[in-house]
Formats: structure tokens, sequence, C-alpha cells
């Protein structure tokens, strides 16, 4: 699904503090597999997501999707497969506008946003419906500005956004670093739910090794830009929580 | 209710551009429906510019503003050929179409008419899905660009509007003061600013999320502001202090919802 080949990535190029953040990475990520990536700050962890993401676009190698090259397409043209939970629940939703507003252009993320009214009585019971399924009683509450909602509560609404379209690739950056343990566990079992039902392809970051363990098909572990560590299906299975620690050790 | 997060300061520029524009052609007995669509578009075209040097050569929108109104001030004068330019012998919108025959309440109703027509196409406008993401990009910009939104068209979009109604008021404003004037746009930035912060303080009062009745506001607080203004010169505050009360009333308004009464220290 995303064969990433060869890439480097290297911020403020020929100056002192020039940082190597991803120095010659290559992977190829299946179909359906949900990745999971560790490391420490600096390993660039996040870089690769950009780069995937197109919000970095590299220096040297290759990245496709789809058996599509995107190596240089705009961030907002990969829209078309990829969809976006980021660290920063801010980030992921606006917040003055209504609920349904932000579903409704999570639900138009591939197509053409055009000069007609797509917010109709369907529309918003689609909606409403989709989010009952949260269980957090936020389907009555659709009219109201994204931004008087807490930080888990508008995560897991942009995870639900992700799907409102057709949607191949899922890019979850620390999607539970700015929220409390319990709205993290809603937000990490919402996202694993939907990633098997959808059957997506998933890429995971996260400083939080128990999720690291708990959720994933494969994981990898980043440092100085480059993957130190790579465990698949029952590899991955086999590993102990320890071990993981082990490796931060 | 912000679209964008970029205070536009070519509105100075585009607003005497479209005056100038409608100045010109109706001295060369141009139609005033003919000078419409062209202040439009020229007013569009000064948005766009600024939208292009902002996005594409990523400098400050407020600086890309400056320059395009400080280039402006040198079109305006090559389009108006002198500083002051009177028309009010000529027939223009307000004395060719007679709706009643009182002429006050007949401009009124005319203003009216169009303060109907472009409040319903804006809000119209912003409804659609294509309005949403205007909507967002200023909002959350990372978002509306994992959405599929290009962004850098997005706010060259809206500032060729924004700055295309400018002109349209400057069309207005020259057909009933009866002359087109080069120093005729400055500040007015302040009042389009000024109506706006009214309008959303009264916005936020409320808790209001309906776009309609946003606009609504909006426009409330653009009547509010001229009622100052005019009460101002009533009560006999010199003329010349005009700006500086315009400028000391927005920033009273500006800086009352952050003025806190009961502050801890």
């Amino acid at each position: 699904m995303i064969a990433i080949n060869d890439v480097h990535k290297a911020f403020n190029k020929g100056k002192a503090n020039q940082v190597n953040a991803v120095n010659g990475i290559s992977l190829d990520i299946k179909n359906e597999e949900f990745l999971v990536i560790v490391g420490a700050n600096g390993s660039g962890k996040t870089t690769l997501l950009n780069l995937v993401a197109g919000s970095v676009i590299p220096d040297k190698g290759t990245i496709s999707i789809d058996n599509n090259d995107v190596t240089r397409l705009a961030d907002y043209k990969r829209s078309r497969w990829i969809a976006r939970v980021f660290q920063n629940p801010m980030s992921g939703t606006a917040s003055d506008l209504s609920i349904l507003d932000n579903f409704r252009l999570a639900a138009i993320r591939t197509k053409y946003k055009g000069l007609s009214i797509g917010i109709n009585d369907n529309f918003k019971r689609e909606v409403k419906d989709k989010i009952a399924t949260l269980g957090m009683g936020l389907e009555n509450k659709i009219e109201q500005p994204m931004g008087t909602l807490s930080g888990g509560q508008r995560q897991a609404l942009t995870l639900l956004m992700s799907v409102m379209d057709s949607c191949k690739v899922l890019l979850l950056d620390e999607p539970t670093a700015a929220l409390d343990p319990r709205s993290a566990e809603v937000v990490m079992r919402t996202a694993d739910k939907l990633i098997a039902d959808f059957k997506l392809t998933a890429i995971l970051i996260t400083h939080n090794l128990k999720d690291a363990y708990n959720f994933g098909t494969r994981i990898i572990q980043m440092s100085e830009g480059l993957i130190i560590n790579d465990l698949d299906g029952k590899q991955k299975t086999a590993l102990k929580q320890n071990d993981l620690f082990d490796w931060f050790g | 209710m912000k679209i964008f997060n970029i205070p536009d300061i070519t509105t100075d520029g585009s607003y005497t551009l479209g005056g100038s524009v409608t100045g010109i052609m109706l001295t060369n007995h141009q139609s005033t429906w003919v000078i419409l669509p062209v202040v439009i578009v020229a007013g569009a075209l000064a948005g766009a510019l600024t939208g292009l040097i902002h996005t594409k050569l990523k400098i400050n929108a407020l600086l890309a503003g400056i320059l395009v109104m400080t280039g402006l001030y040198s079109v305006n004068l090559i389009i108006l050929g002198r500083s002051n330019l009177p028309v009010s012998d000529l027939p223009s919108l307000f004395n060719s179409l007679h709706l009643v025959t009182n002429p006050n309440q007949n401009t009124l109703l005319i203003i009216s008419v169009f303060v109907v027509v472009v409040t319903f196409l804006i809000g119209y406008l912003l409804k659609t899905d294509f309005g949403i993401a205007m909507r967002a990009t200023g909002n959350s910009e990372s978002m509306i660009r994992a959405l599929g939104v290009n962004t850098d068209r997005m706010k060259i979009t809206g500032l060729a509007l924004a700055n295309a109604l400018t002109a349209l008021s400057g069309y207005l404003i020259v057909q009933f003061q009866g002359f087109a004037d080069i120093s005729m746009g400055i500040g007015i930035v302040i009042v389009g600013l000024g109506s706006v912060i009214i309008g959303e303080t009264l916005i936020n009062w409320f808790h209001i999320t309906k776009v309609w009745i946003s606009l609504i506001l909006v426009l409330t607080g653009a009547v509010i502001f001229q009622l100052v203004l005019a009460f101002t010169l009533a009560i006999g505050v010199d003329p010349n202090l005009l700006k500086l009360v315009t400028a000391a009333f927005v920033l009273l308004i500006v800086s009352l919802p952050r003025l806190s009464f009961n502050k801890a220290s």
C-alpha cells in the first residue's frame, strides 16, 4: 500500500544546525497493515509520517501510495487516500465550525467542494447515527461549535471523520498525547475498531509503550533517522512488554 | 464570525479603486450597470494580487496588503487623472433609477436592495460546501489541507471576494456623495474592522452559531459604527478629529471584552 524507498530528509541544510531527520529509510507497508512507530524524541518519527502525508517533501528517494508515485504530490492532493489525526486535537478539527460542518467537510474529503449546500436532513441523520456509535452522547450536539468539546471528544470525532469518505490510509500522530488516560483509551479503542472495520492501512506514532504493545500488527523503532528494529506478525505477538522497555534501555 | 484570520489592508486601496473606476467611467458616460461588473472585477484583481503575494511569495499578509494598497494609490491617481473628480451632475445609480419619488427614500431603498442581495449571496455562499471549506481555512489550516483543500487558492479566492465587495462599496459611495476622491479610502479598513468587531461582540454575547444571524449582526455592527460617528459629529466635535474618534472608538470596542473587572490581583 505504501512504499517508501531510500528516503532522506534534512532540515536547515548546509547550516550549522542541520538536522538529518530521516536518513535513507526504506519501508514497505502492506495493505491493511497497522504499523506502530516508536522512538525517542528527535528520532524522525513525525518527519516520516509527514513525508507520507505530504506536509514534508523528501530531499531524496521516492514514496508511493497504492502504486501511485506521490513523492512530490502536495498534501491536499494526497487526501484522496489519506486521513490524518493530529497530536493536537485543535489541528484535526475547526473549532469555530459546528460538529456538523466539520463532518460535512470530512464527508467530501476526496471530492470537490462546490457551490451547493450539502447539509440536508439526510446528512444530519447520517452524522447523528455515526456519532451515536461512540456512546459519548454527542449525537444531540451536532449544531454546537467543535471548540466547546473536550480534547478527547474532539480526537474521537476526528477519527470518525476520517472514515466519512473513502479512506485507505489512516495516519495517527500521537493521537492520545494530549489526553487523560480514560479518554486516551477510548480514542485508541475507537481507532483500532475503525481500522479493523474499514480495513485501513494505518500508521500510529506513540510514546505510550503499552499502546505500542497492545495495538498494531507490526512495530518499528526509529533512532537518528533510521529503523533499528522491525517486528511484524508473529514476531510482534511474541514480543513481551518488557522487551519493548528494553529497546529504550 | 471570522472567515480568515487575516487583517487585509488592501481594503483602503480597493475601496478607492472601486470609486475611481466608477468616477472615470461615469465621466465617460458609461451606464451605471456597465460600471458595476467592471468595479467588481477590479476589486477582485486587487484582492487576488494580495493573496498571491501572501501565499506564493510567503509574505506576511499584513505586509502584502500594505504593498498592494500603496501601489493602488498610484493606480487610482492614474485612473482618476487628478485627486478629485465630481460626478454629481452625471446620470448615476441614485438619480437615474426612481423607485419612489422622495430622493432620500429612493436612495435608502436602492441601498437596501444592494444590502439584501449581497447579504443573501454571502449567506448562501458560506453555507455551501465551498463556504464551509473557506470558513475552516481561517480556523484550522492543517485540518483543511488534510481534507483536500488547497488553502493557497482558498485564501486568494477569499481575498478577491472581499476586495470585490469593498470596491462595490466604493462604487456606491461615489455615486451617493457625487465625487470620487483619491483619499476617500483612508482608514476604511478601520471602519470595516470596527463594524465586524461590533458584530462579533454581539455574536459572542448571544452565542450565535447560525450564519444568517451572524451576517445580520455584522450589518448591525456597521450601522452602530456609523451611528456613533454621526452622533460624534452631531454633538459638535471638530470634523478634523473624526479619524481620531474612529480609532479611539475601535480601540474601545476591541479592548472592552479584554478588560476584566474582577481580576485576581
